[in-house]
């Protein structure tokens, strides 16, 4: 499979310059340093051509930094990100402006994502038109298309997004997304505020429209079982890194680093019943101040001194399947899988 | 078997909106035992929150309890004045919330809010309230419990928020705790140990614990009974086990089934078509039978009343039939 | 995941759910009534008033300094009294408070729309340009408005096209700083990170999802700062700055007659005093009212 997008070496800091009176402060003694966040910390993936692959993690990990830098809503601080080969700011306008809109997103609010003073028509049209995509007189049309292929009644298209439940504004963002007819959507957390039943919808929804407009996903999401049954393959980020991706299966049957391993540990199941709860202990540690060498050290079971220092590589543990950690578990599955 | 600690009798609620009158909890009945986990799910709309806060006593107008009983070891809550349900508040009922910033001040110290919390409701020293916040917080599973009782609630995170309001909670050591969705919007990690810390604290206490939420897999590693809440009403209730492995009424099972987990990987997801009706324009009948599997013609006419099997009920006509397994 | 009851509002636009919002309580009816006779009268005062005040060849001097109740020299009723010019105080009033609102409204509006421009613009573009443009606001704003307003009136001279233009310079910062710390929330709304993900130009984004997001506050504030504006331009007049004598604002009327105060003659000050306070109280009111109704709180 041909690569889409490759991630290269993407890295996002946050810096929180100390200001005026911060300055003066410092030359009365104070300690005021400048704060920088490693968000997203020299990230090296790819997502291919017609794949679904999942982005999983914790808050804080950086997995919706990275889902905006590929969709070309936050800025990187070093590294590239190309789409067809191409980096985003190399080309003409009119290339720029075309790639740009191959790669959407799906935002995980459906009523925050959508202006609450347009109507559906506009929110959904405004793009095509302004691009192209279609003339005036035909938006109504088009729109309409778009309305039913992600299953909403065109008939509503004249009202407000606070007339709608939540499961139909998540279409609307959808449709809106589809409107200017992209290759690659980036679902940031997409069903996470939706109901249970709603959910499923919108996942079938995914899927349908995945196999019917020869779409690739980055999937973010910190909802295992979902990423799960969605994705073909899988990266888990924890603190700004990659510490192991893998192909779906392969990753849920056989974690190699610590981290995955505890994560899905914790997940509680269905069908685990009466369960104990509760071995990793610790918090994830706050981004602003993070342990040296493995981030993962101080809450790992395997740790050894070596682990403090210098950050492990992603090193292959299996065919597709890499882990950043100098001494991953290899072979044997989880105690209970995850029922299929 | 003893006598429940918390029983709920037909409770009604209703909002007053422009719309007219809105149902949210219509003609609920549970009854919580001494230790017992009581997981109560549903989804947005369901009630399962309005019922939370219609145990304390939490229900602002344009909300009112309409009819219903609620009782708390005995003591009738409904109509029950002010001063009486706030003594009753903290001492022998608690409830923790999704956003622990509801609970605690922002601009209070932690160590002020817990001291208050137990001066008023006993006559013991600074000191020694003191130390039993600092104990509380140790029970929760907080580190350096001394330092953290100095700190503001916006020092800490999340995870730590919501542990310091399950120790404000159970500080007075409860008869009944309600927690509604508290670990909803936390990491898994984080929320598998304030699970297992609520798990414990309840079990050497002896608190009834009713865990609001919408997530089947939390309630079904946490809970004793489940409840299953639809527009307003119980469907279906009963031991986990066999309700999460042979639901009988069919939203139960359309809620298990679209579960990802339940389903073979790749494959479309067994969806429940539709969606939750308006609270304000329920059909008449049942209200699930819109969307329902397998509905037949009596559903839509009258809405269906208990059946009960053992210590199971449902609130259908036409169960999910015996052999239909979820997996 | 919140668990209100979910009622789906079938058809009702945003506009008609808060004109019915306004309306549910009784008293916004009393001040809503009262501001539309206000302008009412306003526009139409030529044809209300008995007289044409500032017409020389209705005036007789000798019905000058009467009160209230009494007869002109051809038989018609002074109701509030004559100035000292023979003007019937009435007309006066309504011609008055139609120079005073026409003021107030108009400064108002073109410096809503100046200020709300440069707040979102510096808002949008964020870094040097908007520190810059804040700090001009912030400079302004720390000088007294009758200060400003009386320096550029002395620069200008009298006449109602230069009060209104002191009236817009004094104001806009004002609107610039609401509108600013209002865009400052917005710009980082998932819906603008939507219209910048679709590639629209940044004027569209700018102008077609930005700001029409940060109008309400300003409609409250815009509401509010016209009895500002009128109180301030009252002020200007009777410092004797401002509207010329030919076209007087009530400010003006009540210039005119507080020399008469201690002998007597009340009317000749009290009723355009009274007429401002109203006009005043009233769109207070209305403002108090439009921004319990625009409170984001009430979120649906």
């Amino acid at each position: 499979m041909t690569a889409l997008i490759e991630i290269e070496s993407v890295s996002k800091r946050f810096v929180k310059r100390v200001d005026l009176a911060g300055k003066i402060a410092n030359m009365l003694g104070a300690h005021n340093r400048e704060q920088i966040v490693r968000a997203v910390d020299d990230v090296t993936l790819t997502i291919r051509q017609g794949e679904v692959l999942g982005l999983v993690g914790e808050s804080g990990c950086g997995k919706s930094t990275l889902g905006r830098m590929v969709a070309g809503i936050m800025q990187t601080s070093a590294g590239r990100i190309l789409y067809e080969g191409r980096a985003r700011e190399d080309g003409v306008a009119s290339t720029q402006v075309a790639d740009a809109l191959a790669v959407q997103m799906i935002f995980q609010d459906p009523m925050a994502s959508l202006n609450p003073r347009m109507r559906i028509e506009d929110i959904i049209g405004e793009a095509p038109v302004v691009h192209g995509l279609v003339d005036a007189a035909g938006k109504r049309d088009y729109v309409a298309g778009m309305m039913q292929k992600v299953g909403l009644d065109p008939s509503v298209m004249g009202r407000f997004p606070h007339q709608f439940s939540g499961g139909q504004r998540a279409r609307i963002g959808i449709a809106r997304a589809l409107a200017v007819k992209p290759k690659v959507l980036v679902c940031d957390e997409a069903v996470a505020a939706l109901d249970v039943s709603i959910q499923a919808q919108v996942l079938n929804l995914f899927m349908d429209l995945r196999a019917e407009m020869k779409l690739t996903y980055l999937f973010v999401s910190h909802d295992l079982s979902v990423i799960r049954h969605i994705a073909d393959r899988v990266a888990v980020m924890y603190l700004g890194r990659i510490v192991e991706t893998a192909d779906t299966d392969a990753l849920f049957e056989a974690p190699a680093h610590p981290y995955t391993r505890a994560l899905l540990d914790e997940v509680p199941r269905i069908d685990m019943r009466k369960k104990r709860f509760a071995v990793l202990k610790g918090e994830v540690p706050s981004p602003l101040n993070p342990p040296s060498g493995c981030h993962f050290h101080p809450r790992c079971p395997r740790m050894e001194d070596i682990c403090k220092t210098g950050r492990p590589p992603l090193l292959a543990v299996g065919p597709g399947h890499e882990a950043a950690c100098l001494f991953p578990q290899t072979g044997g599955a989880l105690p209970e899988p995850m029922s299929q | 078997m003893s006598a429940p600690i918390l029983s709920i009798h037909d409770l009604k609620v209703e909002f007053g909106t422009r719309q007219g009158v809105v149902k949210a909890v219509d003609g609920v009945s549970l009854n919580v035992y001494r230790g017992e986990v009581l997981g109560l799910v549903g989804e947005s709309g369901s009630g399962k929150s309005v019922t939370g806060l219609s145990i304390l006593g939490l229900i602002d107008p344009p909300g009112r309890i309409a009819s219903g009983s609620i009782k708390l070891e005995g003591t009738e809550l409904i109509g029950l004045p002010e001063d009486e349900l706030r003594r009753l508040r903290g001492e022998r009922m608690a409830m923790i919330f999704q956003d622990p910033m509801t609970t605690l001040n922002p601009v209070l110290r932690i160590d002020t809010q817990m001291i208050e919390t137990i001066r008023a409701h006993e006559n013991v020293s600074e000191r020694a309230a003191r130390s039993r916040a600092e104990e509380a917080l140790k029970r929760v599973g907080i580190p350096s419990p001394a330092e953290r009782l100095l700190t503001y609630p916006h020092q800490l995170s999340g995870g730590m928020r919501q542990r310091v309001a399950i120790a404000i909670a159970l500080l007075m050591s409860p008869a009944l705790l309600v927690a509604d969705e508290p670990t909803t919007a936390l990491d898994v990690t984080i929320q598998s140990q304030i699970i297992a810390e609520v798990q414990q604290l309840c079990s050497e206490t002896g608190t009834a614990l009713i865990w609001i939420t919408h997530d089947l897999a939390v309630v079904a590693g946490l809970a004793d009974r489940i409840a299953v809440m639809y527009a307003g009403r119980i469907v279906e209730e009963g031991d986990v086990d066999p309700v999460l492995d042979h639901p009988r009424h069919p939203y139960t099972y359309g809620l298990l089934g679209s579960a990802p987990s339940n389903n073979r990987r790749g494959e479309k997801l067994a969806q429940i078509p539709g969606m939750t009706p308006s609270l304000a324009n329920l059909p008449s009948g049942c209200a699930f039978a819109p969307r329902c599997a397998f509905a037949q013609g009596d559903c839509s006419t009258a809405p269906p009343t208990l059946t009960h099997d053992g210590s199971r009920a449902w609130r259908c006509f036409h169960p999910v039939p015996d052999r239909e397994d979820v997996r | 995941m919140t668990d209100t009851p979910f009622i789906l509002d079938r058809g009702e636009s945003l506009w008609r759910q808060r004109i019915s919002q306004f309306f549910a309580k009784p008293s916004a009816y009393v001040s809503f009534g009262l501001l539309v006779l206000l302008l009412l009268i306003a526009i139409f005062a030529p044809m209300v008033a008995p007289q044409n005040p500032y017409d020389l060849a209705q005036l007789d001097i000798m019905d000058g300094r009467l009160p209230p109740g009494s007869k002109s020299m051809d038989g018609k009723i002074f109701w509030l009294g004559t100035d000292e010019q023979g003007r019937d105080m009435l007309s006066a009033i309504l011609y008055g408070l139609r120079i005073s609102l026409f003021v107030g409204v108009v400064s108002t509006f073109f410096a809503c729309i100046i200020g709300a421009s440069i707040g979102v613009f510096a808002a949008y573009k964020g870094g040097k340009v908007e520190s810059f443009v804040m700090r001009l606001v912030d400079l302004q704003l720390s000088f007294p408005a009758i200060l400003i307003a009386l320096v550029l009136l002395a620069a200008f001279g009298r006449g109602v096209d230069k009060v209104i233009v002191a009236l817009i310079i004094v104001q806009w910062a004002y609107y610039a700083r609401t509108v600013r710390g209002n865009a400052l929330v917005e710009r980082n709304r998932d819906y603008m990170e939507a219209a910048r993900c679709l590639a629209l130009p940044r004027s569209r984004i700018l102008f077609s999802h930005l700001l029409p997001n940060c109008l309400p506050p300003l409609i409250v504030v815009a509401t509010v700062q016209v009895a500002h504006a009128i109180a301030l331009e009252a002020t200007l007049s009777f410092l004797g700055v401002g509207v010329p004598v030919t076209e007087p604002s009530l400010g003006m009327l009540i210039k005119n007659g507080y020399d008469y105060l201690m002998s007597g003659k009340y009317w000749i000050s009290t009723w355009p005093g009274l007429a401002l306070v109203l006009a005043i109280v009233v769109i207070n009111l209305v403002g108090d009212r439009l921004r319990d109704v625009l409170n984001p709180r009430l979120a649906q």
